[in-house]
């Protein structure tokens, strides 16, 4: 069975999206290849440096470019920095980040559906990262979103799938791939977020602060293909108590 | 008795740095100084809440009440409050320090990786109008003065620019007569052509020079409040403008509300109690950050460095424990905030400093004027450094301890 993801006409195999943040260029090789990963994410303002340490030289050139407009703490600001991306990364694709908080970094859903309506009426392939909020979803659907990347908790905080129960609403509600983002510090994590029927998790942190990055990558990569096929296999139910050998309802005769 | 009123100053204050005082400085202060805490006129007023919650949070700071278990309580805090930060600062977390290193480090790593980010300054006018005993640029020191034209400008910037560096950080001395706004934002245009980061370190200035300044590309702004004891910093700025210390406390807020991204804080630790300077400097950044969500923090942790005509300048009782102390109390409460160490320190320390709680660090740093592009440098530096490393050999440095080397993540919008 092929099971592809499918984000604006381009299909994928890997459902693992690989971030390039806080750790050393030398090892975002590495990574790609063990986390067998097709889509990296960059920030922008990392990727417009000049001759030394530049993120672009590092990247395998087989991948996926996703930039992001992390910087932005407007849908004005998101647009304009997506559009350096595009020129910059030569690609559609655009995850859009717009963050008004320094200390929690968490996202501005209004802000955001603005954006991506700009930005997918300009034909740009628009990936939200947002708070996990339905009628913020709907919005971004109705935008032109190519899928919606709520976070499972706050980014770089490792802390898992904080936001669980709203994250199963919009994969219920929501016919666009939902792609886990942030959040995530673990392979089971991102396991749990595939079984759920997340579309593809995306992690960063939890790689760079491993003490063996690559091999955390391959972990994760592990991990995702393990919750998906979990997720078609379908998860045998949970009981909270175990079933009674004189069931309840045993005295009924007729 | 100029002798005799250092020694009374003395006997009043338990934090009397005798390094950095001297004669004529005390005849100065015998005259009749202006009113320290009373704007003048042209200086924008805000609101004096803020100053207030931190100089009164300074004065009740009691760090002798804390115990090793309040130390061990705020470490295992997931969220610090001002109080846990207050802890940390305390003679308790003394005997922990290697157990707040390794959690300092576990925070830069959740915020920052293991990315450094590259910067240098750039000093072009040394020219000031304040007398702050403890600075080589002030009016009173006899030193070689210049203030860089656009063709010093422009081969100063083309000089560094080689060098591979991104982020500039430019500076002045106060002197609104030398070094006019509108010179101050011409130099940062011409900087916008060489360089993706530019950020100020001058004298402070009202909202709306700000929002000049951000038009010509500048988005960081960095004042170093120098000590948040109000009395002392008038003992400390006998004249000029930089005597007002309710202007200089709000000059952050002031460039927030210009359209700046981000602002800078520090207190000169040595220049008075250094436990409570570093937290009133916490609680600053801590405070304005929650009026203001979007703003990016930075913080620096200068020591006092010696200075051309008085090269016994001391940091008073802040050695490297205390330094390290002070600036993991920083990385613990404001874990997201960025942290500078300046060439004030040497290699040793600001590389460990690094690899543990920092994440910011000058290379090819010269406090004189002109003194990157210049056989001679044309007007003399500010304070000694110790540390000389260019950036090529900084660069190779933080490689060598697994660290990334980071010259810009910005877009200017």
């Amino acid at each position: 069975m092929e099971d592809k993801l499918f984000l604006g006409g381009h299909a994928f195999h890997s459902r693992f999206i690989l971030g390039s943040g806080k750790y050393s260029l030398e090892l975002i090789k590495a990574a790609v290849e063990n986390a067998e990963a097709e889509i990296v994410t960059l920030a922008l303002r990392r990727a417009n440096s000049g001759e030394l340490a530049n993120i672009l030289d590092y990247i395998p050139s087989n991948v996926t470019l996703l930039p992001n407009t992390s910087g932005a703490r407007t849908a004005d600001e998101a647009v304009r920095i997506a559009r350096l991306a595009k020129e910059l990364c030569q690609t559609p694709f655009i995850k859009i980040e717009v963050i008004k908080d320094s200390k929690y970094l968490l996202p501005d859903n209004l802000e955001t559906i603005k954006a991506t309506e700009t930005l997918a009426q300009e034909g740009f392939i628009v990936m939200p990262y947002m708070y996990p909020d339905l009628q913020a979803a709907r919005r971004l659907r109705d935008a032109g979103a190519a899928c919606i990347m709520p976070l499972g908790a706050p980014i770089g905080s490792n802390k898992g799938l904080c936001t669980r129960d709203f994250i199963k609403i919009l994969i219920e509600e929501i016919d666009l791939p939902v792609i886990v983002d942030a959040g995530i510090g673990r392979p089971s994590q991102a396991c749990e977020a595939m079984e759920m029927g997340a579309a593809a998790v995306m992690a960063n942190t939890a790689l760079a602060t491993a003490k063996d990055l690559p091999l955390m990558a391959a972990a994760f990569k592990n991990a995702v293909a393990a919750g998906r096929q979990a997720y078609w296999a379908g998860l045998g139910r949970v009981r909270d108590c175990a079933s009674a050998s004189s069931p309840l309802t045993g005295f009924l005769r007729d | 008795m100029n002798k005799k009123h250092n020694e009374q100053v003395k006997k009043q204050d338990d934090f009397f740095n005798s390094s950095i005082y001297n004669d004529e400085a005390a005849q100065f202060s015998q005259q009749q100084l202006v009113d320290h805490m009373t704007y003048q006129a042209g200086m924008e007023q805000l609101d004096a809440q803020l100053i207030q919650q931190v100089t009164e949070a300074r004065a009740d700071f009691d760090y002798n009440k804390y115990t090793a278990a309040d130390v061990q309580q705020a470490l295992a805090h997931e969220q610090r409050t001002p109080e846990d930060f207050a802890a940390l600062l305390s003679p308790a977390a003394l005997p922990l320090l290697e157990e707040i290193a390794h959690k300092a480090q576990q925070e830069r790593q959740r915020y920052f990786g293991n990315s450094v980010t590259f910067f240098t300054p750039l000093y072009i006018a040394n020219y000031c109008e304040n007398y702050c005993i403890y600075c080589g640029f002030n009016s009173h020191n006899k030193i070689q003065r210049a203030c860089l034209n656009t063709e010093q400008l422009r081969t100063e910037m083309e000089s560094i620019a080689q060098t591979g560096m991104q982020e500039i950080l430019i500076l002045t001395g106060e002197s609104r007569k030398k070094s006019d706004i509108k010179y101050i934002g011409a130099a940062c245009r011409l900087a916008r052509q060489y360089f993706k980061v530019i950020g100020v370190e001058i004298y402070p200035v009202n909202s709306d020079e700000y929002a000049y300044l951000h038009q010509c590309g500048v988005d960081y702004v960095t004042v170093f409040q120098e000590t948040y004891n109000s009395a002392k910093y008038s003992q400390l700025h006998l004249a000029g403008p930089k005597r007002i210390f309710p202007y200089r406390f709000n000059a952050q807020e002031r460039a927030l509300r210009g359209g700046m991204r981000g602002v800078g804080f520090a207190a000169l630790l040595g220049l008075d109690d250094f436990r409570k300077d570093a937290f009133a400097t916490g609680l600053h950044a801590y405070l304005l950050q929650k009026k203001y969500p979007h703003a990016e923090i930075a913080l620096s942790c200068p020591r006092l460095r010696p200075i051309i005509n008085n090269d016994k300048i001391k940091p008073l009782d802040v050695h490297e424990r205390q330094l390290l102390q002070a600036v993991c109390a920083y990385r613990l409460f404001l874990p997201f905030a960025s942290i500078t160490v300046s060439s004030r320190e040497c290699a040793r320390v600001r590389d460990n400093l690094m690899l543990i709680c920092a994440n910011k660090i000058s290379a090819g740093v010269n406090t004189g004027i002109g003194g990157h592009s210049q056989a001679q440098e044309l007007g003399d530096e500010q304070f000694t450094i110790d540390d000389n490393r260019s950036l090529a050999q900084i660069y190779a440095d933080m490689q060598r301890l697994h660290l990334q080397p980071v010259m810009a993540e910005y877009v200017y919008v």
